[in-house]
């Protein structure tokens, strides 16, 4: 068993999650990219900027101070009409995180691949998912990659969930910082008219520079609006559920890449004791499953791609024969449960048969995930009496 | 799977060695993946790099703790950094060295030198102070291991080595010829 999409090895290429979203960018061509630097997100603005530089790509970019003005260029440009990306990581996630919320409730279906990287502090640049938790309320959707292939498809497939007229919000594409940003693996890519045919041109439903059909765009929300405009962008948020997997659906007629559904499963059908893990982790973790399969236990793996909207239903059916499980969380919600967890614990309540579950915090500012850690937990889970308490993986007593 | 460690200094090319010797593994026909161990890199401060080899897609992402083969681009991190932990027993270490391998006791492993500096040197690679020596370290590792071809990464090296590709390939070819090799060579371990 392996990935989802298997690449064919004499059409791929050996590309870093980096080089491979930069690709994705040059293909997709958007009109503007406002963008600052950050590690580990500066390889993907690197390259596409080098491919910018060489007339690959004809999208303006624009070189701003800071990401609060990034984000801030991105929402400007996609009101007045442009198709917009942009990347960060971290602090940069942070510094958006503000313009982020008006884009979500302005509806502006910006797309974000985002190198996951550690909040400060301490300060720290490798991986974790404290930046990407920390847009967890912001209105926009977003999308987690295990590898390379799945951040450059995933990245397509945003533009046409993020542009499609139930949903119109920013997406966030996560792919694990340093593990797959700056990590080469094999890529195969689609050929740039496949792609341009695919995102489609970008017509926007209300643009600020149609003089013929003047807007009024970010005006200030009485409380006799703000709560139905709220409403409205709650529902629209939901809609991308739907969305998602009909995006899916098209990008497998069109390119055969059979991405099917909110999460991908693995060795679940007749799993007792299951995994739930976002990213890269999920690639380790299947190696951990076959071995532990191979050692004749019945053990299985939940890799969320969409974690807003949470596909709460879909995984409540999917985990309801399990007798155990161990959600892990690459962040802290200081003072509970970890992110995730809380979005699993939710989705099993109403279940007439809900497995015992645990929270398992890992990998924190790049600690090495090993295989012994992802053992370590599903072995833990197997004990009925473990008792309900943050476990935590992989750190020093 | 076939499991490789380079070990480095800031500032010698061992996370490009490591692309490099994936690409090279790619282009015939095989699963790869090749990443740093993270850090704040510093010139001159010790660098790890990774690279993994395999029939099929490569699922595992943590860092290689236990290697099949190493590679040792500074002689003097033998004495600042365990090199050979967690190496598999008979596990080729090869070293950038202009001394034979018998001058190295590590252990139970297949030790193999070449003196990458020297030849990076003859063909402008660097500085005396400091030479770029992993190409001439790659080509040295076609020949010790058996595992790729001197070809493969030749070709790598001309596609991913932006400046003085000639050089590097001409650096890359004398090291395969004049690597010292542990005598008497074990099999090499599959990949």
């Amino acid at each position: 068993m392996s990935a989802i999409v298997v690449p064919k090895l004499e059409e791929a290429e050996l590309l870093t999650g980096a080089q491979a979203v930069a690709h994705a960018m040059r293909q997709i061509e958007p009109d503007v990219v406002p963008v600052y630097p950050i590690t580990p997100q500066t390889p993907i603005i690197e390259e596409f900027s080098q491919m910018v530089a060489d007339g690959l790509c004809d999208s303006e970019i624009i070189n701003v101070e800071s990401e609060h003005s990034a984000m801030s260029a991105a929402v400007g440009a996609s009101v007045a009409g442009a198709r917009v990306m942009t990347a960060t990581a971290s602090q940069g996630l942070a510094l958006m995180i503000e313009i982020l919320y008006i884009a979500a409730s302005m509806r502006c279906p910006i797309v974000i691949p985002i190198g996951n990287r550690a909040l400060s502090g301490p300060i720290n640049i490798h991986c974790d998912h404290s930046d990407a938790y920390l847009a967890r309320d912001s209105g926009a959707v977003q999308i987690f990659a295990e590898n390379a292939q799945e951040a450059y498809d995933y990245t397509l497939m945003a533009v046409r969930l993020a542009e499609h007229r139930k949903v119109l919000l920013p997406v966030l594409v996560n792919l694990d910082g340093f593990t797959l940003t700056h990590s080469a693996e094999v890529v195969q890519l689609l050929p740039d008219e496949l792609v341009k045919e695919f995102v489609g041109y970008y017509r926007p439903l209300h643009p600020l520079l149609n003089v013929q059909r003047p807007t009024t765009q970010g005006p200030f929300d009485m409380p006799d609006f703000y709560y139905e405009h709220k409403r409205q962008q709650a529902d629209a948020t939901l809609e991308a559920l739907g969305v998602f997997l009909e995006v899916q659906r098209e990008y497998e007629g069109a390119t055969g890449r059979g991405y099917r559904g909110y999460f991908e499963v693995y060795g679940l059908e007749d799993a007792r004791f299951a995994l739930v893990a976002l990213g890269s982790t999920a690639g380790t973790a299947k190696a951990v499953v076959d071995e532990l399969r191979d050692r004749g236990q019945k053990v299985g793996l939940l890799k969320p791609w969409l974690f807003r909207p949470f596909p709460h239903e879909a995984l409540r059916e999917a985990l309801k024969e399990v007798e155990a499980v161990a959600v892990l969380d690459r962040a802290l919600s200081f003072g509970s449960w970890g992110p995730l967890y809380e979005e699993v614990a939710s989705a099993l309540y109403p279940s007439d048969n809900r497995p015992r579950l645990h929270n398992f915090t890992y990998g924190l500012g790049g600690r090495d995930v090993t295989p012994e850690q992802i053992e370590r937990a599903l072995t833990l889970i197997q004990d009925p009496k473990l008792p309900r308490t943050m476990h935590y993986l992989g750190v020093r007593a | 799977m076939l499991e490789i460690r380079i070990h480095g200094r800031g500032g010698q090319g061992a996370v490009i060695a490591s692309k490099v010797l994936a690409g090279a593994f790619f282009r015939e026909g095989k699963w790869v993946q090749a990443f740093p161990a993270f850090g704040v890199e510093r010139r001159g401060a010790p660098v790890t790099a990774f690279v993994r080899v395999d029939e099929e897609p490569i699922l595992v992402r943590c860092q290689i703790y236990e290697p099949d083969q190493l590679l040792v681009l500074d002689p003097t991190l033998i004495e600042a950094v365990d090199v050979t932990q967690g190496l598999k027993p008979g596990g080729l270490v090869l070293i950038n060295s202009e001394r034979p391998p018998e001058a190295f006791s590590l252990g139970d492993y297949r030790i193999a030198t070449v003196d990458a500096g020297a030849i990076a040197l003859k063909h402008g690679l660097g500085t005396r102070e400091q030479p770029i020596v992993n190409t001439a370290i790659l080509g040295a590792y076609a020949r010790a291991s058996g595992l790729v071809s001197l070809d493969a990464v030749l070709e790598e090296i001309a596609e991913s080595v932006p400046l003085g590709a000639e050089a590097n390939r001409a650096a890359a070819r004398e090291a395969y010829e004049r690597v010292r090799l542990p005598a008497p060579a074990p099999a090499a371990k599959n990949a």
